[in-house]
């Protein structure tokens, strides 16, 4: 368990180094940056070369964004598969529906709750 | 009546004569190494408001109100306000000014807006249109960056180049007559674009315009760096004052240690977290209204050229693939 | 052939061409301290998906849910971590510090729907938070749903293929 805490620690460090990188040594602008990586992984997702990092990682290859691009591509095929060409156009935003959906809920609460400070 | 002396400089008849000023500054701004100078440092950034917005607005109209305390001059004596801020549609200056029953022009010349106003109030006044006017200027870090860059709670790295918006306002109060330290001449600034493109170095952006105005002040008016007490840059900051030396250098004018920066005497670049400086119209309008103006009382200071300096960029011109255009207009501030 | 007026701005100051002066500021300009950003990334970014993935071990052992059902209550609680520390006021400065570590982990997709539901508030319900809440997360949604029905059809026409 401990090592499948450390594995994600490792992994998902590695791939923010990615991001910092991009950050650090190009102009591109951190809205960029996000899009490539769900992007990359989606094309990882559809090659199956994504599924032996979140085979070793876990949650250091799902947390990253392009574990969210993983999980889109994922959807895609499964559904696919059961549904035929339909599932080109359901089952991208099905896989997504939990984070989505929580990222609208827990937001619109947010912003009734709390007040946007400058920083300290 | 006026002169036009060389290309660009106005070199006024009727000398402006500032009677008064006022700063008003946010808690960071208070923190800082000109605290006792300011008038008020507001308790958060809501200064008792429900938006940003309207909290520029508070600090913009009570330095008008203190400034026009400390001149001895009443709302109205005053002929005309000059006034300006960064937001869309200058919200926080119009709304600043909506119920003092005083004929009002708004201004855009991003940070340079101080400058801008004073320069245009002094003409005025030397053409005998107005006798007593009031410049100022304000600007705030939240309402500036919701509009030009982030929403405040959003996770992004700043870069060491970038500059911290000033939460501030200052107006000065101009006369005919009286006591103070007087606009002798006015150089307005050219637009200058020297393709930078990097809204987090506003400093590089705008040194080509302060380099600019600045030396055709000099040229106009024949004078060397060392007859000026001191050469008040608004908010280049750190880079954009590197950026301003090396380029008058190629222009045959060492600055030595004349030059001083709004920017980077508002904050301790130190200890302050600023990166390369303060930057914002209220920047240059606090620093101004209250320190400077405190240094030709004490007799430290007796020709100061004050330049305020703007980079007019905009968001949507920049998604568009634009540079950013800078600006710098100035006045020449005499005892 | 330069005109009067470009003659003159020649003369004054423009002793650099824009390629020139662009050059001077990029050979001058502070750089970001990339060791240790670099560090603070990884530091961040790790430490965010070890809490991803004790998060999945408590789903998947202590509440014994089936790895489908773990998996997506694992990115609701992430979510839910990143609204909450933007909430109170914390999450920007994770991100000061920690760069990428704290923008490319689910929790800093969350962060940029939080940040500017909470911002625009002030605009009300409807045109403030409702027409902003996706500001800067919306390009993250339409690449990868749009990436996403590329990748479908292109899976679509393999399979019809082989």
């Amino acid at each position: 368990m401990v090592v499948d805490v450390m594995k994600a620690f490792l992994l998902g460090g590695c791939i923010c180094i990615i991001g910092q990188l991009l950050v650090d040594l190009t102009k591109l602008t951190p809205a960029r940056i996000m899009v490539i990586f769900v992007v990359t992984g989606v094309v990882l997702g559809l090659f199956g070369l994504y599924q032996p990092l979140v085979e070793w990682g876990g949650a250091g290859a799902t947390v990253p964004l392009t574990g969210f691009g993983n999980l889109l591509a994922k959807g895609v095929i499964k559904e696919i598969e059961e549904q035929g060409f339909l599932g080109v156009f359901t089952g991208g935003v099905k896989s997504a529906a939990a984070g989505i959906t929580a990222a609208v809920t827990f937001g619109y609460i947010m912003a009734i709750i709390s007040k946007p400070r400058i920083k300290s | 009546m006026a002169n036009r002396l060389g290309q660009q400089t106005v070199v006024l008849d009727k000398p402006a004569i500032i009677l008064g000023g006022a700063g008003i500054v946010g808690k960071k701004e208070g923190d800082g190494p000109l605290a006792r100078y300011f008038d008020n440092v507001i308790d958060d950034e809501y200064a008792g408001e429900k938006t940003f917005e309207a909290a520029e607005s508070r600090i913009l109209m009570d330095a008008y109100v203190k400034a026009l305390e400390k001149s001895g001059k009443s709302p109205t004596d005053i002929n005309l306000i000059l006034s300006g801020d960064l937001l869309n549609q200058c919200t926080a200056a119009s709304y600043a000014f909506r119920d003092v029953n005083t004929p009002y022009m708004g201004l855009f010349g991003a940070c340079s807006t101080m400058t801008e106003s004073m320069a245009l109030a002094a003409m005025l006044i030397d053409g005998g249109s107005v006798d007593y006017a009031v410049c100022a200027a304000s600007s705030h870090f939240c309402s500036a960056e919701r509009q030009f860059r982030f929403p405040l709670e959003y996770g992004n790295q700043r870069t060491p180049t970038s500059q911290w918006t000033v939460t501030g306002a200052g107006a000065v109060i101009l006369g005919k007559d009286g006591q103070g330290p007087k606009i002798t001449a006015i150089t307005p600034g050219k637009i200058l674009d020297q393709g930078i493109k990097d809204s987090n170095n506003m400093g590089a952006a705008m040194a080509p315009a302060a380099c600019d105005t600045i030396t055709r002040h000099l040229m106009d008016t024949g004078r060397s760096v060392d007859e000026f007490d001191m050469i008040l840059t608004g908010d280049l900051g750190k880079f954009g004052s590197e950026m301003l030396r090396d380029l008058m250098r190629r222009n045959n004018f060492d600055l030595k240690n004349k030059h001083k920066d709004c920017g980077m005497l508002i904050f301790d670049l130190e200890t302050q977290d600023v990166d390369c400086g303060g930057s914002g119209c209220g920047c240059s309008a606090a620093v101004f209204s209250t320190y400077i103006l405190d240094m030709f009382r004490q007799g430290i200071v007796k020709r100061i050229l004050f330049i305020a300096t703007g980079a007019l960029l905009s968001p949507t011109r920049m998604q568009q693939g634009e540079t950013i255009p800078g600006i710098a207009h100035a006045v020449l501030v005499e005892a | 052939m330069l005109s009067n007026t470009e003659g003159r701005c020649r003369a004054i100051s423009n002793k650099l061409s824009k390629h020139e002066y662009q050059k001077m500021v990029e050979q001058k300009a502070p750089g970001s301290q990339i060791i240790r950003n670099l560090l603070a990334a990884f530091i961040t970014g790790g430490a965010i998906c070890a809490v991803g993935q004790i998060v999945l071990i408590i789903f998947e052992q202590v509440l014994k849910a089936d790895k489908e059902t773990a998996a997506a209550s694992t990115s609701i609680v992430m979510i839910f971590l990143g609204a909450f520390l933007t909430g109170i006021n914390i999450y920007d400065n994770i991100a000061s510090f920690g760069g990428a570590g704290a923008s490319v982990p689910i929790t800093g997709f969350s962060n940029s729907i939080v940040s500017p539901a909470m911002e625009f508030k002030k605009e009300g319900y409807v045109m403030g938070v409702g027409a902003k809440m996706f500001l800067i997360a919306g390009p993250v949604l339409v690449y990868g749903i749009f990436a996403s029905v590329v990748a479908g059809l292109v899976y679509f026409i393999w399979k019809q293929v082989m």
